[in-house]
């Protein structure tokens, strides 16, 4: 083991997290599926056209199964599943990373400040504490109804409903990630490393950046991958209420509400989006937990 | 002995670390603990103080003091002639390379994300413009001096026993070449065997880079093995302060005698000394005991005591003594015809 050991060159970083990655099967195993759900939805429309048809051809092939032609059926107004599959994916995928991104961001950002400097700490746990109280779904409801206009005048409908949508996902669900964070950091800041590091002389930022945030990586692991979950499914909801996308506009949340007024009869039209939904969720699970094992030096080589 | 005339490198006047404690509803401030109320000691360049007490009594709280990485209360702690406890903030980070610590808990003193290279070169990172390859350089220097396998360089501190984690931060210490190391209780966590390793490491390094130390420890023959000069702490204050020798012939201060009476005799054919056995706990740092801070547990205690604190006294050349046995008013030096039976609980 030691003579496999580069002697002067430490191995980077990289190269070991990601041997280690590997040892993780379900880590694997879950990349690979968020890799196929990734490509499936950002290439598969390259490859698969629908057919673009007249309102009355549309209206005689409405809800049928799957076939060659339709290979995921149509819905009731006689579209592609496929295709409308496809095109949710990428609006999902998109909200679902970077709603989570920006909550752990704030999260992350507020707990290290509230743990780390203790006057901040009354303060921002009290807006956290005040943020968890609000109801969410009328928050929500009413950051739609003031702003959606307001930015799609200026990106479009589309856009500014996507932008909307994420930063309102985003910024009601940093909470949890914060007091986590903010506990870890407390625990953490009390380290003989930390005092080593304050008795080096390293900034309050470096310190941060050094020795705390690698330390806080796992349970911020934890929170992110739980977070995109909910933001996807965030997302269905608020399309569902009518204040997400427009109704025209597939994303897998809508189309699993669309479906689920068919549910008995064509059971097929859930499926396809709940299965997406799930195998996203999972595979981020676990590549959340490979990930986190492998950025442990202490789990990595066991 | 040493002389005396040279400058010392490390002077502390009167420090004090009182912590505030809150309580109430209203959190308010309510009272203080008094881990240091009023140490004073200066140390020469080249020598080793060691600082003994029991748990509690203020050791490593004194060390933290010295080094700022707790804001004293009050007193002087004079550093190469510049005033550690007033500094400004970007004058204290310049000055940080001078003065360094080893800490006691070589597990948790080691980030546990960080390779050994990383760890040692963290000093380096912050103070100086050296390339990447020369902190290498320098890393592979520091561990040779402290005896780690170059090896080991890209290894993680959890693939380390005790002994070996503790050179890593010994060798930390060294990367700025400092002048002034606080050893806190560097060897208590380690195995028996070890210890004697890890001092005899730093008597070495004391020699070949003229390191002047603060050893903290509770480790009587540990210090008396390594020390110049050894204070003898007690609830945040100084009992006794004497040259090793001296001190471990014939303490002075009683609590300093109870202390060393517990050190055992390796030899058993050599007469046992009398073990004094202290009773009672150690007063709260809180509410310390409004005279002499021992009073409650000093089996040589006296009227006086009760009433008035003994101020830190040179007793002998060279041997400072807080204990009212030894000032004027109470006549003559080691009297033990003053005899009282021990009062537990009085104040």
């Amino acid at each position: 083991m030691t003579e496999t050991t580069n002697l002067d060159k430490p191995e980077s970083q990289v190269a070991a997290i990601w041997r280690q990655f590997r040892e993780h099967k379900g880590a694997v195993f879950g990349l690979a599926v968020l890799g196929f759900l990734v490509v499936f939805v950002l290439i598969g429309p390259l490859l698969w056209q629908a057919e673009t048809l007249k309102v009355s051809e549309a209206l005689k092939v409405k809800n049928q199964g799957p076939s060659l032609r339709f290979p995921l059926g149509t819905d009731q107004l006689g579209r592609d599943m496929l295709d409308r599959m496809m095109s949710a994916g990428q609006v999902s995928l998109a909200v679902g990373f970077i709603a989570m991104m920006i909550a752990i961001f704030f999260g992350t950002f507020i707990g290290i400040l509230a743990g780390y400097f203790k006057r901040l700490d009354g303060p921002l746990m009290r807006l956290t504490d005040m943020f968890l109280a609000l109801p969410l779904i009328p928050l929500l409801l009413v950051m739609v109804m003031l702003f959606r206009d307001r930015i799609a005048k200026v990106v479009g409908p589309e856009m500014g409903a996507f932008i909307l949508i994420v930063f309102a996902i985003g910024l009601t669900s940093w909470m949890h990630a914060a007091r986590i964070v903010r506990g870890e950091v407390l625990a953490l800041k009390e380290r003989e490393y930390v005092l080593a590091a304050r008795s080096i002389g390293a900034p309050p930022r470096r310190i941060i950046l050094r020795h705390i945030l690698p330390n806080v990586i796992s349970p911020v692991m934890v929170a992110a991958t739980l977070g995109i979950a909910e933001a996807i499914i965030t997302e269905s909801v608020l399309s569902f209420l009518g204040l997400g996308f427009p109704p025209d506009f597939p994303t897998w949340g809508r189309l699993l509400f669309d479906g689920l007024q068919y549910m008995q009869l064509y059971p097929e039209r859930v499926i396809w989006p709940g299965l997406a939904i799930s195998l996203t969720v999972l595979s981020v699970n676990y590549i959340g937990d490979g990930l986190r094992d492998a950025l442990d030096p202490k789990a990595r080589g066991r | 002995m040493r002389d005396l005339v040279k400058e010392p490198l490390v002077q502390v006047e009167d420090l004090k670390m009182h912590f505030p404690i809150y309580s109430g509803v209203l959190r308010r401030h309510t009272g203080d603990v008094k881990a240091v109320d009023g140490v004073s000691f200066s140390i020469q360049p080249g020598e080793t103080l060691g600082l003994v007490g029991e748990s509690g009594c203020g050791k490593s709280t004194v060390g933290r003091a010295l080094l700022r990485l707790y804001e004293p209360t009050a007193g002087r702690v004079i550093i190469e002639g510049e005033d550690i406890a007033t500094l400004d903030a970007e004058t204290l980070r310049k000055k940080r390379p001078s003065m360094q610590m080893v800490f006691q808990d070589p597990q948790a003193s080691l980030n546990p994300r960080m390779t050994l290279s990383a760890i040692i070169s963290e000093p380096m990172v912050e103070h100086s413009t050296m390339s990447a390859d020369e902190r290498q350089a320098r890393v592979f220097e520091l561990m040779d001096a402290v005896g780690l396998n170059r090896r080991f360089a890209n290894r993680y501190p959890h693939e380390f026993s005790g002994g070996q984690r503790q050179r890593i931060g010994i060798a930390r210490a060294l990367a700025l070449n400092p002048k002034f190391i606080v050893c806190d209780e560097p060897i208590a966590a380690l195995d028996v065997s070890i210890q004697a390793q890890v001092v005899n490491l730093l008597e070495d390094l004391q020699d070949k880079l003229g390191l002047t130390y603060l050893f903290i420890s509770h480790d009587l023959s540990m210090v008396r093995h390594i020390a110049d000069r050894v204070a003898v702490m007690y609830l945040g204050r100084i009992a006794e302060l004497s040259p090793r020798d001296a001190l471990y012939a014939q303490p002075l201060h009683p609590y300093a005698e109870a202390l060393l009476s517990a050190v055992n005799e390796p030899d058993p054919n050599r007469a046992r000394r009398e073990r004094i056995i202290l009773t009672g706990d150690v007063p709260s740092p809180a509410n310390p005991p409004k005279g002499c801070t021992f009073c409650t547990r000093c089996p040589k205690v006296m009227d006086i005591c009760r009433q008035d604190r003994p101020e830190l006294a040179e007793v002998q050349p060279g041997r400072f003594v807080a204990c009212h046995l030894y000032t004027k008013a109470a006549g003559s030096t080691g009297a033990s015809e003053v005899y009282e039976p021990t009062q537990q609980g009085a104040n």
